[in-house]
């Protein structure tokens, strides 16, 4: 979530960054997966924020968007 | 109808087939249907055919594309006549005005490329997008410089993106998004090369059709013109010989 909330604030500034609503909901380890919850007006705002991000930590990384859902349980169902 | 999204500037180590190989995989991953990779000017036959054959195993369109860096505007018209007809992309890297100017004017000029990180050389303004409007030529747009730079020089990079793409607006001219990746960490999904856009304010619907719709339609038509069939636009060889009653 550093990462997440670093790229965040390097975008958009703790204004913007303030109106995203960025929450972990859940993380999975071993399938490198997690689900975050943001405000549905954000979400384009969160994409570029996590397509920006090139490291975690000091490892080069990248994180890309499975899918978008407007509740959890379909997210739940269309990434099994 | 499903949206085919194309990215037009992978750039893998060619000496490294394996290399080229993953990042093809990873395209066709990401949600790519078509892929262009600059190849050298020295036999780009025999990389095209491997590339070629990977790309098919990934299930994915390949386009060869070329990238011309010349430096007076009478070497590039000198390339455009030696290489138009063996490559489906031209993109010239516009490095001096003079050649930034021909390139814009020339109808076998595809992309317009500017150089990232050099600003002095960004030659992209109101005269050059009311030439590039007048021919077929598209701004192309790499996303790696926006993952890699930092700090300052990133927030100079989004404001002449920001300049720029709104002057190719105003103008009609196409843009083209692409990845300009040369290693599968740079690679990003159409739709987050999209929200990347957001950054320098275009609009959603443009982002879209500057990954799938523009970059399409210049493959698809040079592949018009590359096929024997081909006489001149609007004209094209539909019956030979014995078909024709």
């Amino acid at each position: 979530m550093d990462a997440i909330w670093e790229a965040l604030l390097r975008l958009f500034g703790e204004y913007g960054a303030s109106k995203t609503g960025l929450t972990l909901i859940d993380y999975g380890a071993e399938k490198r997966l997690a689900i975050i919850r943001v405000a549905h007006t954000e979400v384009e705002k969160i994409r570029a924020a996590l397509a920006s991000i090139t490291k975690i930590a000091t490892e080069p990384a990248a994180i890309h968007v499975l899918t978008v859902s407007g509740t959890l349980k379909a997210l739940r169902k269309k990434i099994k | 109808m499903k949206r085919i999204f194309a990215d037009t500037h992978l750039k893998p180590n060619l000496a490294d087939m394996e290399h080229a190989k993953r990042m093809i995989m990873k395209a066709a991953e990401l949600g790519y249907s078509l892929i262009a990779v600059p190849l050298p000017l020295r036999t780009p036959e025999s990389y095209a055919a491997q590339i070629q054959s990977i790309c098919k195993e990934a299930s994915i369109d390949f386009a060869s594309r070329l990238d011309l860096k010349p430096k007076t505007a009478g070497e590039l018209t000198h390339l455009l006549r030696k290489f138009r007809r063996k490559f489906e992309i031209i993109a010239v890297v516009c490095e001096a005005k003079a050649v930034a100017r021909q390139a814009a004017k020339d109808r076998r000029v595809d992309l317009l490329n500017f150089p990232a990180t050099d600003f002095r050389r960004r030659f992209f303004d109101e005269a050059e997008a009311e030439l590039a409007s007048k021919s077929l030529a598209s701004m192309e747009i790499d996303i790696k410089p926006l993952l890699t730079l930092e700090g300052q020089e990133r927030i100079r990079l989004l404001s002449t993106l920001r300049r720029e793409t709104a002057i190719a607006k105003h103008f009609h001219v196409p843009i083209v998004f692409s990845s300009g990746a040369a290693d599968e960490l740079t690679m990003r999904k159409p739709l987050e090369m999209a929200a990347l856009t957001t950054l320098f304010d275009m609009d959603k619907a443009s982002a879209i059709d500057a990954i799938s719709k523009n970059p399409i339609a210049i493959v698809k038509r040079n592949r018009g013109k590359l096929s024997p069939e081909f006489i001149a636009p609007g004209i094209r060889i539909i019956r030979r010989g014995k078909d024709c009653p």
